[in-house]
């Protein structure tokens, strides 16, 4: 497709509706199929996957050590895998360690874990910025960390998936499993955040 | 190959976009339906995982930029599509002309001819019978190979020293099963890059780790 062709074309929203009337009229795609995959991704795939999965490790260290030496089987124990998830690498946040993931060539995610990504994450500001000045993206987003934290960002080029497990905040200590899980973030398993005590 | 899709490093984007704790999973309704029919698409087309993103990297600055993350999955879809002649050039936007009121002429429908390939397990990861060649601890150089094709050897590290940090399942190359010519599975290792070895002295500091396939690196001593 040249410029011109792309400025010239209906909106996507049109293009989408034809694209799915021209391979149902076919027999290419079930209808009910693709009904199916979006209730999956709206409804039972998200964030609150991860956060179980980071809750158990904050509370059962042997859980802990299991999912930061091998996290595909760990998640797996919990339930989770399927697409975007064959190989799940877990990585911690300290308070002189932070990871943040990234996707620069399209935008990877651990899908059985977090859902489809957010917005931010599929912009081309994250995705070209934060290989390049990490310190100053986190810092807009919110996130201000000590000059002594090393930051590595993990970008998601081959089919390894990454997943922070990030720090527990201080002052949670009298918190159940189930309550902790009410406060994991999505933006703090990516790593472009810090879990907050209640 | 070089294109739109190779943001990592690149400037002029402005600021970040701030996250929301209830942003929707899909914003707008056709967002879902984009979804879907991308990740149907490559399937109905006889393409694979590595097939598709080189038809989101593939598209032009304004079609990959213009309706965002899901317009470009919607175009990727129509790309391996297009690819395999289920669709013939135009259809969709004569269609689309019609259902806006438009008596747009439809091309008729064209001979299908999908790619051979057939996976050889579910999936990309593979159980290779030779070792690993590189181990944690090793420096490597990242080659500064542009291939025409798909690739997924960012163009920010190329030609820059690295140490391996970890090694990875063998997975198949996407440079090659992109294009059907090969699964030819490789290790993958997990490279980690020190920002003034890609940035320059004057950057911040901070470390990057890319995970990339044994063609694309050299030990060094």
């Amino acid at each position: 497709m040249t410029a011109e062709e792309t400025a010239g074309r209906p909106s996507a929203a049109l293009r989408t509706e034809a694209l799915e009337q021209l391979l149902v009229e076919r027999g290419l795609i079930d209808p009910a199929v693709v009904d199916r995959l979006i209730t999956t991704y709206e409804t039972n795939i998200g964030p609150l996957n991860g956060a179980k999965v980071v809750a158990k490790a904050w509370t059962d260290p042997a859980y802990r050590e299991r999912l930061l030496a091998d996290g595909t089987t760990a998640t797996k124990e919990l339930g989770f895998g399927g697409p975007q998830g064959e190989h799940i690498v877990v990585v911690e946040n300290s308070a002189k360690e932070h990871n943040v993931v990234v996707c620069t060539l399209c935008s990877c995610y651990p899908w059985p874990l977090l859902g489809l990504p957010p917005s931010w994450y599929k912009d081309p500001a994250y995705r070209a910025r934060v290989v390049r000045e990490p310190r100053t993206v986190l810092s807009e987003m919110g996130l201000d960390l000590d000059a002594d934290v090393r930051i590595t960002v993990r970008d998601s080029s081959s089919e390894v998936r990454w997943l922070v497990l990030p720090e527990r905040p201080a002052g949670t200590e009298s918190l159940s499993e189930d309550e902790l899980v009410e406060l994991v973030t999505r933006d703090a398993m990516v790593g472009v955040a810090k879990v907050a005590a209640p | 190959m070089e294109g739109i899709a190779d943001l990592g490093g690149t400037e002029g984007w402005g600021p970040v976009h701030p996250t929301r704790r209830d942003e929707p999973v899909f914003p707008e309704r056709w967002n879902a339906r984009a979804f879907a029919l991308g990740a149907l698409a490559w399937r109905a087309a006889g393409a694979n995982l590595d097939a598709f993103r080189h038809g989101l990297e593939r598209q032009d600055r304004d079609a990959y930029l213009g309706e965002g993350y899901w317009g470009r999955w919607l175009n990727a879809g129509e790309l391996v599509l297009l690819d395999s002649a289920l669709l013939a050039p135009g259809a969709v936007d004569a269609r689309a002309r019609r259902l806006a009121g438009d008596p747009a002429e439809e091309p008729p429908i064209p001979e299908p001819h999908k790619p051979g390939y057939a996976p050889t397990a579910e999936g990309s990861l593979r159980v290779l019978d030779v070792p690993p060649a590189l181990a944690a601890g090793d420096h490597v150089r990242t080659k500064t190979m542009a291939p025409p094709g798909h690739t997924r050897l960012a163009k920010y590290v190329r030609g820059h020293v690295g140490v391996v940090e970890a090694v990875q399942p063998a997975s198949v190359l996407p440079d090659t099963n992109a294009h059907f010519v090969a699964e030819n599975p490789q290790y993958v290792y997990t490279v980690r890059f020190a920002s003034r070895e890609l940035w320059g002295a004057d950057s911040e500091p901070f470390d990057v780790t890319v995970d990339l396939f044994e063609s694309y690196l050299e030990k060094i001593a």
